[in-house]
């Protein structure tokens, strides 16, 4: 409710941060969009991302898809919301139609939506975020709605699973889903008719802005905004009662009562985050014998060992939050940190504010509730490199341990027997090269981001090289972790994008990279290599690449550094431990 | 609740709607005398002083409300019921 009457002070609030990123969106709505509008511009702010929006006129939103006046031309969204509800649905099922005529008034909804993806691809070329469909509010049928052929909750099922198919095929649509959020809040509170009568609003206004949280999540995690690892407290969090005070026996978890099945849900439901891609991590006030007997239990579901990162000591949780990421090698604003105790949750929102800290109350029956509600790991895809993520990890801390091993670090670099795969950006990587594109914040010199079809097209340009990177060493798969690309004019390439995961820094990688980039340059002519650096909050350990790689600085302001590399006389000597197959 | 009351209530409403602190309402006001007051921050006004009051307008007294004046009678007339 305050954000809907105090919006416009919570907007300048919001507004004055620094680091913004900007983005154009286009809303083309098939009902009233202007308070979702402006929701969805403070929820996004709350996520560091400033909108600048176009909304098309009442109703538009198929006609600016397919005919785009010249303001929606002038805009160039980078993503286009559609804005529709099953007050949008064209025709139900009449009473006399047969199986047929339903399945073909099913195809027709889809093909009027069809074409407005069509539209928005080829007048815009950037991802499309569409509404799917809400129950419908009245039932002529009545309870047999649900089941008879001609049904409209069976039309509207029919229908969203249709989208739902839709977006497995295209990759630039995304389905907001607003059927499950309407179910969630209940429809009663989600539809009003009298707001539709009189403001033509497909929705209550107090439902507005939890649309927009929800949307918002998905919009930033499109943008590589979004969390990717869960720290958890352990007691009386991932199991009932204090260890250290109770003993292993005395701890409640997994079955017997009410309490010790909530706690294992919630082990439950981290686990399933794992099997997803998301890292987890202990950050737990107890002696470490203790916190580690925790996970021995009988009935636990979780084990040490699904555990990317493991404080338990008696330091400040900040601290440990601060070295956990710092171990994982991401951003502290990547965590979510989640604790039943209500004076630490407020300690770490004070003293680390970046930090995602859901208010899951005292209750531990509504932890995997609020937990699942925030929306907090959003993501536009699952890759393959996801699901393989915590894995990796683990081969990871074998490397370390391998390293302590050795007497100097280039013995170690050795011992790795790396191999590495660099190539032009081909179809079968493509989803993964633009996931790593937009979500790489510190390896990353200029921070570009780009959409799939940009990407595609980088690919096909005979005036660019590119190339992506897959490292693999004797301790496992790393995957596709390194993307370098640049545009050719005359004899000098210009590096455009060059950026590595974190998880593989300082093995040879770079070197590795940019030695492809140089052979390829050289390959077509390019006596001078022109690298960017682009500052930002995030990329402070590559301002001096370009320097240790012999670049010349060339130009430098606030917003960028340029470099120079001369390769016309051959290229620099590059040294590094990387067997690389590049053809 | 006092006319005055709700003249008070209500313009804490305007003041957090319009994000302007020194706005002060007077019967007469319409939608002409404030900057930001459109069709659609209408709507947002009548919402926030329906859920603040827990009241419902019925569709035709929306129509009648023609300035501020209008708003608090109206309001006036609700929560006596």
């Amino acid at each position: 409710m305050v954000l809907l009457r105090k919006k416009n002070s919570i907007r300048e609030k919001l507004l004055s941060q620094s680091g913004l990123l900007e983005k154009r969106i286009a809303v083309l709505g098939g009902s009233t969009t202007a308070e979702v509008v402006d929701q969805l511009e403070i929820s996004l702010l709350g996520r560091g991302i400033r909108p600048l929006f176009y909304q098309s006129e009442y109703a538009m939103y198929y006609q600016d898809a397919l005919y785009p006046g010249e303001e929606l031309k002038a805009f160039k969204p980078e993503l286009v919301y559609v804005h529709t509800t099953a007050m949008n649905i064209a025709h139900f099922p009449a009473m006399g139609d047969s199986v047929q005529d339903v399945e073909k008034l099913v195809e027709e909804q889809c093909n009027h939506f069809r074409a407005v993806w069509d539209g928005i691809e080829k007048h815009f070329a950037c991802p499309v975020i569409q509404n799917n469909f809400e129950e419908p509010w009245q039932r002529p049928l009545g309870n047999l709605d649900g089941s008879d052929y001609r049904g409209r909750t069976r039309f509207v099922a029919a229908l969203n699973d249709a989208l739902a198919r839709e977006a497995q095929q295209r990759k630039p649509l995304h389905i907001h889903d607003i059927h499950y959020l309407a179910a969630r809040h209940g429809l009663d509170r989600w539809f009003s008719p009298r707001l539709w009568y009189l403001y033509k609003y497909a929705l209550e206004l107090e439902m507005i802005p939890h649309l927009a949280y929800q949307l918002s999540a998905v919009m930033a995690a499109l943008w590589g905004k979004t969390h990717k690892c869960l720290v958890l407290d352990l007691d009386n969090t991932l199991w009932g009662g204090v260890i250290g005070d109770e003993g292993l026996h005395g701890i409640r978890i997994g079955s017997g009562n009410a309490e010790a099945e909530a706690h294992g849900a919630l082990q439950q439901y981290a686990r399933e985050l794992k099997e997803r891609g998301i890292l987890l991590a202990v950050c737990s006030k107890n002696e470490i014998e203790n916190a580690c007997a925790g996970f021995t239990h009988a009935d636990t579901i979780l084990t040490a060992a699904d555990f990317t990162a493991f404080q338990a000591n008696w330091n400040p949780k900040s601290d440990n939050l601060d070295l956990i990421a710092g171990q994982i090698n991401i951003g502290v604003d990547s965590l979510v940190f989640l604790d039943d105790n209500p004076a630490e949750r407020e300690i770490i929102r004070a003293q680390l504010p970046s930090i995602a800290v859901p208010e899951v109350g005292s209750d531990i029956t509504d932890f995997v509730r609020i937990l699942d509600q925030a929306a907090l790991f959003e993501t536009p895809g699952l890759s393959a490199e996801d699901l393989k993520r915590v894995e990796q990890y683990r081969d990871n801390a074998k490397r370390e341990i391998q390293q302590a091993q050795f007497a100097t670090y280039d013995e170690f670099l050795g011992s790795l027997q790396m191999t590495a795969e660099i190539k032009p950006f081909d179809d079968k990587h493509l989803d993964r090269i633009t996931q790593l594109i937009n979500k790489t914040n510190q390896f990353n010199l200029t921070t570009r981001r780009c959409t799939e079809a940009e990407v595609a097209q980088m690919m096909e340009d005979p005036h660019r090289i590119t190339l992506y990177g897959k490292l693999s060493d004797k301790f496992g798969d790393n995957g596709l972790i390194a993307v370098s690309a640049g545009k050719i004019t005359g004899d000098t390439l210009h590096v455009e994008l060059w950026l590595m995961s974190c998880r593989v820094l300082k093995r040879g990688m770079e070197e590795a990279m940019l030695e492809q980039l140089c052979k390829r340059a050289v390959q077509k002519q390019v006596k001078t290599i022109v690298g960017h650096y682009i500052p930002t909050l995030k990329n402070r350990m590559v301002a001096d690449l370009y320097a240790n790689f012999g670049f010349v600085k060339i130009e430098e302001s606030e917003q960028e550094v340029t470099w120079a590399l001369d390769v016309s006389r051959g290229l620099p000597p590059i040294k590094h431990f990387i067997e690389v197959s590049h053809e | 609740m006092s006319r005055d009351e709700i003249r008070q209530e209500v313009q804490e409403i305007f003041r957090d709607i319009f994000d302007n602190t020194s706005i002060v309402i007077v019967d007469s006001m319409t939608a002409e005398n404030v900057e930001g007051w459109d069709s659609l921050t209408h709507i947002n006004l009548v919402s926030s002083i329906e859920k603040h009051y827990k009241i419902r307008f019925s569709l035709g007294e929306l129509d009648e409300l023609k300035n501020v004046g209008d708003m608090l009678d109206a309001i006036g007339r609700r929560i006596k019921k």
